[in-house]
């Protein structure tokens, strides 16, 4: 049975693309078969993010509308040979995705062995949105600490709860907050939300909790999702949520302020 | 962080963000799944009682609530004490 997890947020920004990406190896690296699809139709970037953008032969839309085989369509990682990637097309507009193609190419892939199929959500409520998080099992819910993001993932968890194939049968989509561009000492001096206030907030668990990194963006910049990157906070902080998700229990790491010493107190740093 | 920090006053906003989130995310929650026509239907309302009487624009709350296995339209309008009728 393929497990379909949608990772969505409402607010723009905060980081679904990059977590899709990451979550998205973190399965493959631990021998699951995964898709990850891009439903961002008309605004592309999860190919970039991925690192397969000049690889882009045919789209997610191509498949639903019979222009190419699912087969063609799915661009095989480079990295792992059990990760796949579905790009969104570009030229089109949002009304290209239908229920039913969704459906049949869900179906597809479910039926072609994958273990993970995950949906990575444009920003917003509209069509796009409402169509990656319709079939979801579970949903990555990406939030910031801030206000607006907060606020706007309440919305979606709303939406997760009625406008949905399990909400619509009597069933819950299983919701997990992923809290990304965490700063611990913004948090620790009063002036970010805390892990506990979001949680507060919203009435959720935390399945992991990214650390504002700059090893973020220059994984963007080079077509490698950073939980490929090992040695930083925010590739182990993606593969502990990853982690959990499947089911394992570990404790939050980068989530408090690392002391420092008597010298960097003095003179800052 | 420096040696002069204490000097600058100590700002806790994020309790401030949490407490207006709060507030607002109960709000908007408690009209979840209410049909798209009540924000509409309380205008419109609105819009009548005062051509009797001069309430506030806050005094009509138009809410729908559960009574087992009925929905209930719950209206509910704040008439002023002693201010004349309109007109």
């Amino acid at each position: 049975m393929a497990e379909i997890i949608v990772v969505t947020s409402g607010k723009g920004g905060v980081g679904k693309t990059t977590s899709s990406a990451s979550l998205a190896c973190g399965f493959a690296r631990r021998g699951k078969k995964v898709a990850v699809i891009d439903f961002d139709v008309g605004l592309r970037n999860l190919d970039l993010i991925m690192g397969c953008e000049r690889r882009v032969v045919y789209d997610f839309v191509n498949v639903i509308h019979g222009e190419a085989s699912l087969k063609q369509a799915l661009i095989k990682d480079k990295r792992f040979e059990n990760l796949y990637v579905l790009a969104a097309s570009q030229t089109r507009d949002k009304d290209a995705l239908t229920r039913e193609g969704v459906e049949k190419v869900l179906k597809e892939l479910a039926d072609d062995g994958f273990d993970i199929i995950l949906c990575d959500s444009p920003a917003g409520i509209e069509k796009g949105a409402f169509l990656a998080m319709y079939f979801a099992d579970q949903a990555v819910v990406v939030v910031n600490p801030e206000v607006s993001s907060v606020r706007d993932s309440d919305r979606i968890l709303g939406l997760l709860a009625s406008k949905t194939r399990h909400a619509e049968a009597g069933e819950r989509v299983k919701e997990h907050l992923l809290l990304t561009r965490y700063s611990p000492a913004r948090v620790e001096s009063g002036e970010m939300l805390s892990i506990k206030d979001v949680e507060d907030v919203l009435g959720l668990k935390t399945v992991g909790v990214i650390p504002e990194s700059s090893d973020v963006l220059n994984a963007s910049n080079k077509g490698e999702p950073v939980i490929l990157d090992m040695e930083s906070s925010a590739g182990q902080a993606y593969d502990d949520a990853v982690a959990r998700l499947l089911g394992e229990d570990r404790p939050m790491r980068f989530t408090q302020l690392e002391k420092k010493g008597f010298f960097s107190k003095l003179f800052g740093g | 962080m420096s040696i002069f920090d204490f000097l600058k006053p100590k700002k806790n906003t994020a309790s401030i963000a949490k407490e207006r989130l709060r507030i607002i995310v109960a709000q908007e929650r408690s009209h979840r799944g209410a049909p798209d026509y009540l924000p509409l239907l309380q205008r419109e309302l609105l819009e009548v009682i005062r051509k009797y009487v001069s309430v506030d624009v806050d005094a009509v709350k138009v809410e729908m609530a559960k009574d087992g296995d009925h929905d209930v339209l719950d209206i509910s309008v704040a008439l002023p004490d002693d201010r004349p009728a309109v007109g």
